[in-house]
């Protein structure tokens, strides 16, 4: 089989990220053909007093639902989104969604911006280039770029955009930013 | 009335995940990463496995190539089961895999212009 990588069939993989009810499915779904993706991963437990067996491992399995979507760019050309999981218990699923990614979107909603420390953290240990998307919800106050740059305390060239999830429109410009800061970011290594 | 309707989205799955793989869990014909590309096999040669409706499933949505995780989601099934079951179709000669090239490993400015353009065209 030939390994050399062809220009005919290339990948960007591009990982959706942010907290519970932030908009990762409303992105996913709006830009793309949006499907579900289930991963059934096993829990080991521990049966403590239960009979005999106490200190048997017991297993069970979990299942993890994340967002899937594909858009074609032109032939041989073709952009996956992957909404990450949504929980903190799911981290097992992140090392394999980074893998090959090639940038990563972190979703924050204002009413609850402490939500995507977690991604935040993730990435800037993975080196991945990743933007803020601020989505947009009736009811949360308005704030300055600027102002949430520095309560998620972010370097200075993480880009922070302004985005309706629900609009195709703003998620796609949300898609070319990070696009734009992947490529400064390439430059600059 | 309906007898099961105690069985719900709640009680879980009636087939545990794994029961359409017989129990296992892990396959190791190959990793098949979410993007792989898998491709039903032009020259199939002749198995001794007995395939079941999972199976045929999976060769008929891989008539032209589809990545791993676009077959996981189609079928509706756990990206762990359909790996089992590729992993089955892989050493029975139905299919073949390829890589994807995933831009991180190669990223090229020229690529990502057009990743650009082809956003902005949508």
């Amino acid at each position: 089989m030939d390994s050399r990588p062809s220009e005919a069939e290339l990948a960007v993989k591009i990982l959706v990220a942010g907290g519970f009810g932030a908009g990762k499915t409303t992105l996913v779904g709006s830009v793309s053909e949006m499907r579900p993706l289930r991963t059934e991963e096993q829990l080991t437990e521990r049966s403590i007093g239960v009979d005999e067996l106490a200190g048997v491992e017991r297993k069970s399995t979990t299942t993890v639902a994340m967002d899937f979507g594909r858009i074609t760019l032109r032939t041989g050309l073709v952009l996956y989104l992957f909404g990450t999981p949504g929980q903190d218990r799911f981290w097992f699923m992140w090392d394999e969604l980074a893998e090959g990614a090639l940038g990563a979107v972190v979703l924050a909603d204002t009413r609850r911006l402490a939500d995507c420390f977690a991604s935040i953290d993730y990435f800037e240990r993975r080196g991945l280039p990743f933007i803020i998307a601020v989505n947009s919800f009736d009811g949360a106050r308005p704030y300055s770029p600027d102002d949430i740059r520095i309560a998620l305390d972010l370097d200075p060239e993480v880009p922070v955009v302004g985005c309706d999830a629900r609009s195709r429109e703003s998620s796609k410009q949300v898609l070319i930013t990070l696009m734009g800061h992947v490529m400064t970011a390439m430059a600059k290594r | 009335m309906n007898d099961h309707e105690w069985l719900d989205e709640e009680a879980g799955p009636v087939v545990r995940p794994f029961a359409l793989t017989g129990g296992r869990t892990r396959h190791g014909a190959s990793d098949f990463d979410l993007m792989t590309l898998v491709v039903q096999s032009s020259e199939s040669r002749y198995g001794s496995l007995l395939l079941g409706p999972e199976h045929e499933e999976i060769l008929e949505l891989c008539r032209m190539p589809v990545s791993v995780a676009e077959v996981a989601s189609s079928l509706d099934l756990a990206i762990g089961v359909v790996r089992v079951l590729l992993g089955d179709l892989l050493t029975e000669g139905r299919i073949s895999v390829r890589a994807q090239a995933p831009v991180a490993q190669f990223p090229s400015s020229r690529i990502i212009k057009e990743v650009i353009d082809g956003l902005q065209a949508l």
